[in-house]
C-alpha cells in the first residue's frame, strides 16, 4: 500500500472512532443542526489561524467553541429560535471566513480540500493531530460519560440529582470543537456533519444499550472510511465524499435487514 | 401554615420541617410569577399544589429544587434532606436505546436486584428489561418514582405525577403515592391541576395563582370562595361528583382489586 494511501486510512479511522460515539450524543440531543454550525464556522478559524499565523486546527477548535459559546449566549433572548439563530451564525461565519482569506494576500489555499476534506494529503503531522485530538476526545468523553448520559435524558432530574450540567454541556461542545478540528482534514468541513450523525444513525437499529450504541457507531464509522477510500481508489473518486457516500449505503443496508435479524446482531 | 396536619404514623419529630418557603417573589423579566409564597412540608405529610395554567405550580416546584433562584425569599431545608424529584413531561428520544433499568440507575448506580425491589414497590416490576419507549403511560410515571425512591428521599417532589396516564390509573398512582407516605413516612410536595383527583390523598392543598388563593384541608379548599372564583362553579360540581366512596379499583391490567382500607 501506498504511504499516502496509509496516513488517509490510519487518519481516517483515528475521526471516524472518536467521532461515532461524539455522533451518538449528537442524535440523541437532536443536535445535528448545532454541529453543521460549529462546522460551518470551523472556515473562519481557519482563516483566523493564518493571518495570526497559529496552527489552523487550534484555530477551528477556538473558533468552534467561540461560536458555541455565542450560541448559548444568544438562546438567553428568547425572541428568535434556536434554528434561526443556528442559520445566522453558520452562514455568518462560513462567509466570513471566506471573506477574511481573501484579504490575506500571501496566502493561496485550496479551498475545495476545506470545505470537502483532503484525506489523500494527510502528512504524519497532520496524523500527531488526529491522533492526538480524537485520543483526548475520546477520553473525555469516556470520563463524561455518566453525567452527559444522565443530562441528556433530562437536564433537571440530572441537576437536581448533583449533576453539574452547565459544566458538562460546555465540556460536551468542547469536544464537539475537538472532532471538527480534526475531521476537517480528512471529510472537509461541509461534510464533517455526516461523519458524526449517520454511523450513530446506523448503529441506533441494532443497539440495545447507549454504549453498544457508542461503539458500534465507532465501529461502522471505520468501516465506512475503509469503504470509501477503496473505491476512491479503486474509481478515482474523490476521498471525502466517498466516504460519506460509503457511511450512507451502510445506512441503506442497515435498514433494509428484516427485524428478525437486527434484535439479535448487537447486545 | 400547617392549617390541619393529619397525625401520619411514620412521622419523625413533628418539630422541624423538612421544608419551608418563606415570602419568595419571582418574577421573569418583570412578569410576576411567585408572589409572597409560603410553604411547609413536614415528614408524612402530603402538599398539593393546585391551580390553572400558568399558576406558576412548576415554578414553584423548581424554586424549591434549587434550580431557579427566586428574587426574594428563603427556601429552607432540614439539614442532610435527600430528595427525590418526579418531574414532569419527561420525552426521550426514540434514538436513545434505554431499558428501565438503566434509566432508573443514571442518577446513581445500583444493583439489579435492588432496581427490581423498588420497581416492585411501585407496581411496575414486569417492565424491568423493556426498552423506555415500549412502556405505557402508568408503566412511565412508575418508572419515574422509581427513580426518585432509589435516593431513599426524606422528600418527594412530584410535578404532576399522573400525567399521560387514564383516569383510573391516575387513582391508582395517587393510592400508590399515598401507600408511599406511610410506608416511608416521608414528605411529599407534588403538583395537580385537579382538586378532585387528590382530595382522598392530600392533607394540605395550596390553590395557587401566582399567590397562594386559598389554603388548607381539601374540604376546607374545595369550598373556599376563592377556589370557586378560580375554577368557577363547573370545578366544584365535578368534585362533588368525584369526591365518592370507591369500594373497589383496578389494577395496571385492570382487573378488580379488593380494597384493604377504605378511603374517601
Amino acid at each position: 500500500m501506498d504511504d499516502f494511501l496509509l496516513r488517509a486510512l490510519l487518519g481516517g479511522l483515528g475521526v471516524a472512532l472518536a467521532a461515532g460515539p461524539l455522533g451518538a450524543f449528537i442524535v440523541w440531543r437532536r443536535m445535528a443542526y448545532f454541529g453543521d454550525t460549529l462546522a460551518h464556522s470551523g472556515l473562519l478559524g481557519v482563516a483566523l489561524g493564518m493571518a495570526l499565523q497559529f496552527n489552523p486546527q487550534l484555530g477551528v477548535a477556538a473558533t468552534c467553541l467561540l461560536i458555541a459559546i455565542a450560541l448559548v449566549l444568544l438562546q438567553r433572548q428568547r425572541v428568535l429560535a434556536t434554528d434561526t439563530l443556528l442559520g445566522i451564525l453558520a452562514h455568518t461565519s462560513l462567509s466570513l471566513g471566506l471573506v477574511t482569506l481573501a484579504f490575506l494576500e500571501t496566502v493561496r489555499i485550496d479551498l475545495t480540500s476545506y470545505l470537502f476534506g483532503d484525506i489523500l494529503a494527510i502528512s504524519p503531522d497532520d496524523l500527531y493531530w488526529i491522533w492526538g485530538g480524537a485520543g483526548l476526545a475520546l477520553a473525555a468523553l469516556a470520563r463524561l460519560w455518566r453525567p452527559l448520559l444522565a443530562a441528556t435524558v433530562h437536564e433537571e432530574l440530572a441537576q437536581v440529582e448533583g449533576v453539574p450540567v452547565f459544566t458538562v454541556r460546555l465540556a460536551f461542545m468542547l469536544l464537539i470543537a475537538i472532532v471538527i478540528a480534526v475531521a476537517m482534514k480528512v471529510v472537509g468541513i461541509l461534510l464533517i456533519t455526516s461523519l458524526l450523525i449517520i454511523p450513530a444513525a446506523t448503529a441506533r437499529r441494532f443497539a440495545r444499550s447507549p454504549e453498544s450504541m457508542a461503539l458500534l457507531a465507532g465501529g461502522l464509522g471505520c468501516a465506512a472510511v475503509g469503504a470509501g477510500l477503496w473505491a476512491s481508489w479503486r474509481w478515482d473518486t474523490p476521498a471525502g465524499p466517498s466516504v460519506v457516500v460509503a457511511a450512507a449505503l451502510l445506512f441503506l443496508l442497515g435498514s433494509l435487514l428484516p427485524n428478525r435479524l437486527r434484535r439479535t446482531v448487537w447486545r | 401554615m400547617a392549617v390541619n396536619p393529619l397525625p401520619a404514623p411514620c412521622a419523625s419529630s413533628p418539630a422541624e420541617p423538612l421544608l419551608t418557603v418563606e415570602n419568595v417573589n419571582l418574577a421573569i423579566r418583570g412578569n410576576p410569577i411567585l408572589q409572597a409564597i409560603h410553604l411547609q412540608v413536614s415528614a408524612g405529610e402530603i402538599v398539593t399544589l393546585i391551580g390553572p395554567n400558568g399558576a406558576g405550580k412548576s415554578t414553584l416546584v423548581r424554586v424549591v429544587l434549587g434550580l431557579i433562584r427566586p428574587d426574594s425569599g428563603q427556601i429552607r431545608l432540614k439539614p442532610g434532606l435527600r430528595v427525590g424529584y418526579m418531574p414532569q413531561r419527561l420525552a426521550i428520544d426514540d434514538t436513545l436505546p434505554l431499558t428501565v433499568q438503566r434509566f432508573i440507575t443514571l442518577g446513581a448506580p445500583a444493583p439489579r436486584e435492588r432496581v427490581r425491589a423498588i420497581l416492585a414497590e411501585v407496581g411496575a416490576a414486569q417492565v424491568l428489561d423493556s426498552p423506555v419507549q415500549a412502556i405505557s403511560g402508568g408503566e412511565f410515571q412508575r418508572m419515574l418514582l422509581a427513580r426518585a425512591l432509589l435516593r431513599e428521599p426524606d422528600l418527594l417532589v412530584l410535578d404532576e405525577p399522573i400525567q399521560g396516564v387514564d383516569l383510573t390509573g391516575q387513582y391508582e398512582l395517587y393510592d400508590l403515592i399515598s401507600h408511599l407516605r406511610r410506608q416511608r413516612g416521608c414528605g411529599i410536595l407534588m403538583v395537580s391541576h385537579e382538586l378532585h383527583l387528590v382530595m382522598a390523598t392530600t392533607d394540605q392543598v395550596l390553590c395557587l395563582n401566582r399567590h397562594v388563593c386559598c389554603s388548607g384541608h381539601p374540604d376546607q379548599v374545595a369550598s373556599h370562595p376563592a377556589y370557586l372564583e378560580l375554577f368557577g362553579l363547573d370545578g366544584a360540581r365535578r368534585l362533588a361528583i368525584y369526591h365518592h366512596h370507591h369500594n373497589h379499583r383496578h389494577d395496571l391490567h385492570g382487573a378488580v382489586v379488593v380494597e384493604e382500607e377504605p378511603h374517601g
